[in-house]
């Protein structure tokens, strides 16, 4: 008897709150998508994707990102909306059948292109977004966020802004080929390919490199494709 | 003609002495974690910074409150057999509604709480206080038993989770619109270690953010507690 009145009014109450429930949900994955842009929102001097408030973040979200979704082969799938994938639910998925979000944020004339990638940490899963500049090499900023790493740890990833604040301007291809960003322990070698580690969250670290490497290779296909596009374009406006 | 005339129902204040004393005793007599060390769980984990410590509070004090008051109104209707059984539906009930409501509030501090609110069904200090007051007493009083346990573990929770905000992270109140910064490496913070002169050597504690420094600082607030309090000392 208890347990069908309790059920009931929780069903009602999830009825009523659900909408906003998702809303939030919608907001709270845009702004860690703009978050990859922090230096690039165009609200001023270190306003960054935290300090927006939530119709803001909508309002930019709509009017500057274009929301593509692809697939594993590179081709652009009709029908999707990008801020509705489900990367957790994607990774399960076989290759094939796996669709990827993009967003293509514009800022001041220029493009950028925001991918997500998802990877395992030292506990459970970590995830982020990378913003690559209209060179499709260069990289523009990028947010994480995790699910279970150790503050002051691992959860570093998220919790300090230096670190993914050490992306910017890093590239991932060399000569043509692709090398992706290395979290290296002990210190950035090589400052373009290479960023610093982080003291006692190797495996997190560890854990990064990997999901940027594999995450980013699964936009390989539409990445290469586009920096052909824009080397025509580039051949094309010389010969003129 | 009934000579027995019907004993006259005894009107309990509202807020007479002993309800008030409901609500103080777990501040300092009978804290929920550093007397009756119940529901340290939660308490090492969420405090790191004090803003989801303050919802953390907000969140256990209605749940014990509203389920003392609950389990209360039902006690004479639950057969014995099953009354823990009828306790944890009410306790798991209000805590889907307070994860209802965070999520539809506040989605940012639901994300950052995530598991500890559902952690909230096996915190001790509530079922601990349905088996222990509930069961026996009245509503009103339960409800004030509840809620004053509930405040007793939000003062224990604000007062760790200051300290380690402040000498952890350098801010009090991050994450919320009143955020405070106080001392750290770059210019945003009120006093900038990088060419502060008094302040130049200072770098956040990184045990703070750890909860085992939470551990230590409950701990020693025990410690105190018992010297002071002279109702406490050789209470085991």
């Amino acid at each position: 008897m208890m347990t069908v009145v309790v059920a009931l009014v929780l069903t009602g109450v999830r009825q009523g709150t659900e909408s906003k429930a998702l809303e939030n949900e919608a907001i709270f994955n845009k702004r860690a998508v703009l978050a990859a842009v922090n230096d690039y929102l165009g609200m001023g001097e270190g306003v960054t994707a935290n300090d927006l408030a939530d119709e803001k973040v909508l309002e930019i979200f709509d009017s500057r990102v274009k929301q593509i979704t692809l697939n594993t082969a590179g081709e652009v799938v009709e029908g999707v909306l990008a801020e509705k994938i489900d990367m957790a639910k994607e990774k399960k998925k076989d290759m094939a059948d796996r669709v990827l979000p993009l967003f293509q944020y514009e800022n001041e004339g220029e493009t950028f292109y925001i991918l997500s990638v998802r990877g395992n940490g030292l506990w459970d899963e970590i995830w982020g977004n990378i913003a690559l500049e209209s060179d499709i090499n260069t990289i523009a900023g990028a947010s994480f966020d995790h699910k279970g790493e150790t503050p002051g740890l691992g959860a570093e990833i998220k919790d300090n802004p230096t670190f993914p604040g050490n992306f910017s301007g890093k590239k991932i291809f060399r000569d043509g080929e692709f090398v992706s960003v290395v979290v290296r322990k002990g210190g950035a070698q090589d400052t373009t390919y290479e960023v610093d580690g982080i003291s006692g969250a190797t495996v997190t670290a560890d854990g990064v490199t990997k999901m940027l490497h594999d995450g980013i290779s699964l936009y390989l296909p539409y990445l290469n494709q586009a920096r052909q596009n824009s080397k025509m374009e580039s051949l094309l406006i010389d010969q003129h | 003609m009934a000579e027995v005339k019907a004993v006259e129902k005894v009107k309990e204040p509202l807020f007479g002495r002993a309800e008030k004393k409901l609500l103080t005793d777990p501040l300092n007599d009978n804290n929920p974690i550093t007397v009756q060390v119940l529901g340290v769980c939660s308490a090492l984990a969420v405090t790191s910074l004090v803003y989801p410590s303050v919802v953390m509070a907000i969140a256990v004090t209605l749940v014990t409150g509203f389920s003392s008051l609950f389990t209360s109104m039902l006690r004479t209707y639950i057969p014995s057999q099953v009354r823990m059984i009828v306790q944890l539906v009410i306790v798991a009930f209000l805590v889907t509604l307070v994860e209802m409501a965070l999520k539809y509030f506040n989605y940012p501090i639901y994300k950052q709480l995530s598991v500890y609110i559902g952690l909230i069904i096996t915190n001790c200090i509530v079922m601990g206080r349905l088996e222990a007051f509930a069961m026996a007493n009245k509503p009103w009083r339960s409800f004030l038993d509840g809620l004053g346990n509930g405040i007793g573990y939000g003062a224990i929770l604000v007062m760790v989770g200051v300290v380690r905000e402040i000498f952890g992270k350098g801010t009090l109140f991050a994450g919320s619109p009143i955020e405070l910064k106080f001392i750290g490496n770059t210019s945003a913070y009120m006093i900038n270690t990088t060419d502060s002169v008094l302040f130049g050597w200072y770098a956040n504690n990184n045990l703070m953010v750890l909860p085992a420094a939470a551990m230590f600082i409950i701990g020693i607030m025990i410690w105190i507690q018992r010297s002071y309090n002279t109702k406490l000392v050789d209470v085991s």
